[in-house]
């Protein structure tokens, strides 16, 4: 018993993981602009399509030496997704700026629709499969009943790269320059423009780096799982939006805390209820924190938003 | 550059010593008239305090000169004593205190609250601290350089931290600060700026009759020792009468009266404009006071401000 609670941690861990990455771009974009950027999704959907085009590249390429492979599908889906993820800002929601609220919104949700659309018409409809790249596991234990506990390497990958990508983030919110220019525009917009913040391009690094999360965890989903398609964003998207709800919009630690726990919420569902019924748990989750605790796990109370 | 850049005049006739030339500035908002036909000049080394009754479009003329509003009419032009004349007018927000070195303060205190006292005025000198870290995340391959321009920006927090007493307190959210800490740390983030013109909208304000005083000294050791030329609303006639160099008055958007403060507050027009027409009536005294027409001297400029 104690050995498959143990192995439906480890599954919930990893898939809390890139939730969590996910739920970061939502986080750090609702702070700054506090808006919902519902096309999120959308861009880590494209990650994943860049992460499986880099794999083919280097299939077709003879590269088969898998930690580089690995290093180089990465930087490819950073680079471009964190491109989509700029223009995607410049285009749909600067020139909305100082429109009335629910302007940028509407403009995320046709951006959603028209970059499924995009992927859809540009790569086809149908799966995209890729090989599996990283095989193989440690075996930790084996239980009393004959069950054994394996942590893939995969897995661990995710995880260590989770952590690490954390630290980074953290260190850059909390200690550079770009950080503390995030933080200002976060608290007072126009007074950040009075010290001479260049807010405009302060939001579009924000995008980038909430793109560039997402890339990641578009490269994660296609590693663990070995196809994607043009409609992943959407459930991954709206999840990983659970997420940063629950650990409290605007908190950064609060999304990855609200990442793992959805996470560990599906795992632990599929494994002791039904799997058909895992959406139903995340989402009803949502009502619950929206019900009881609006402000999420970890999030300020809302004073005012000027 | 393949364009003239256009917030540089050509040319200008603006006089030497002076740091701000207001031309004809004009904003109107639909039909009503904020300011009308406004020109002034503030010097070098000078406190330019501007006055007038509520209403009169003070802070209007701050949201011009910081960007806020684009002037319907009129030439706004900062002569840096550095880098040579800008056209306020032609700026974007941001680029009037990153480029022109243009800092400002509100009536009501906006400080970043949720972050340390500390961050305040070091996030004031980002575009320093980008520079030095090649304006990216670029921060890691140029660690060394960065660190010493992050060691700067902290040595100049300190020097304004205990300039207003409140070094010890540099850990502090600014948001718990209380608020007379708040409003010297307003302008202590807005002096880490390095401007070349400091406007500070009705600094005074909510201050006790000692912190005013310590605002004062304040003031004009930034003028004095920092050599910084200072524009100044405010309704607190104890600190405009003793502190200021040149009053503006304005009145429903125009100028009445322009000259030194013993000039102003005989002027006639002002007394009209603060106490209305009717002749017969006597000022009453405690109005006269607050106007600063009884003479007040000196003594204060050897007040305890900075070490509180």
């Amino acid at each position: 018993m104690l050995a498959y609670f143990l192995q439906q941690l480890i599954n919930g861990l990893t898939l809390g993981s890139i939730y969590g990455l996910i739920a970061i771009g939502y986080t750090m974009v609702y702070g700054i602009i506090g808006m919902i950027n519902f096309a999120h999704g959308e861009i880590f959907m494209i990650g994943a399509f860049v992460s499986v085009i880099a794999f083919l590249v280097l299939g077709a390429l003879d590269i088969t030496f898998i930690p580089l492979a690995l290093l180089v599908v990465l930087l490819a889906a950073m680079v471009f997704t964190a491109a989509w993820g700029w223009t995607v800002e410049r285009l749909a929601y600067r020139p909305l700026r100082g429109s009335f609220r629910l302007a940028p919104l509407i403009s995320a949700i046709g951006m959603s629709i028209a970059l499924q659309n995009f992927v859809q018409i540009s790569q086809g409809a149908r799966v995209k499969p890729i090989q599996p790249v990283i095989q193989g596991g440690v075996v930790l234990f084996t239980g009393d009943e004959g069950f054994t506990v394996v942590m893939s390497y995969l897995q661990i990958f995710i995880i260590i790269l989770t952590v690490v990508l954390m630290a980074v983030f953290t260190w850059i919110i909390t200690r550079t320059s770009l950080g503390r220019q995030q933080r200002a525009c976060e608290q007072d917009r126009m007074m950040a423009g009075l010290v001479g913040v260049n807010v405009d391009r302060t939001i579009s690094l924000t995008f980038v780096m909430g793109a560039v999360l997402a890339a990641v965890a578009g490269l994660m989903v296609t590693l663990q799982y070995g196809v994607v398609d043009f409609y992943i964003g959407f459930l991954a998207g709206m999840k990983a939006f659970t997420a940063a709800v629950l650990g409290g919009i605007g908190s950064l630690p609060g999304a990855m805390l609200g990442g793992i726990l959805i996470g560990l919420i599906e795992a632990f569902w599929s494994a002791y209820f039904t799997i058909e019924y895992k959406d139903v748990a995340v989402f009803g989750v949502l009502v619950l924190v929206l019900i009881f605790r609006p402000t999420g796990l970890l999030g300020r109370p809302e004073v005012e938003k000027v | 550059m393949l364009m003239r850049d256009l917030s540089r005049p050509l040319e200008t006739d603006i006089p030497a010593d002076a740091l701000l030339e207001v031309q004809h500035l004009t904003m109107r908002f639909g039909g009503l008239v904020a300011i009308d036909d406004l020109s002034f000049t503030a010097r070098k080394n000078e406190i330019t305090a501007i006055i007038g009754p509520n209403g009169a479009g003070k802070t209007t003329v701050f949201n011009c000169l910081t960007g806020f509003y684009k002037p319907t009419v009129g030439r706004l032009t900062l002569n840096h004593p550095d880098k040579g004349p800008f056209l306020l007018e032609r700026m974007e927000g941001f680029r009037i205190a990153q480029k022109a070195d243009v800092a400002r303060t509100f009536q009501n205190i906006r400080l970043f609250s949720r972050m340390s006292v500390l961050e305040n005025l070091i996030v004031a000198q980002h575009n320093r601290l980008m520079k030095a870290s090649a304006f990216s995340l670029a921060g890691l391959l140029f660690m060394k350089r960065y660190a010493k321009a992050e060691k700067e920006a902290v040595e100049l927090a300190k020097y304004w931290l205990d300039k207003v007493g409140l070094y010890e307190r540099a850990d502090w959210d600014a948001g718990n600060l209380p608020y007379g800490d708040q409003r010297r740390l307003e302008i202590c983030r807005a002096m880490c700026i390095q401007p070349a013109l400091l406007c500070l909208d009705e600094p005074a304000a909510g201050l006790n009759p000692r912190e005013s005083l310590e605002l004062n000294d304040l003031l004009m050791s930034i003028r004095d020792d920092e050599g910084i030329g200072v524009l100044l609303i405010e309704h607190d006639m104890s600190v405009v009468m003793q502190i200021s160099d040149h009053i503006v008055v304005l009145d429903y958007g125009r100028k009445i009266a322009d000259g030194d403060p013993l000039a102003v507050r005989t002027d006639p027009a002002v007394i009209k404009a603060y106490l209305g027409e009717d002749e017969d009536e006597a000022i009453p005294e405690d109005i006269v006071q607050d106007l600063g027409l009884s003479t007040r001297t000196g003594g204060t400029k050897q007040g305890d401000g900075g070490n509180a």
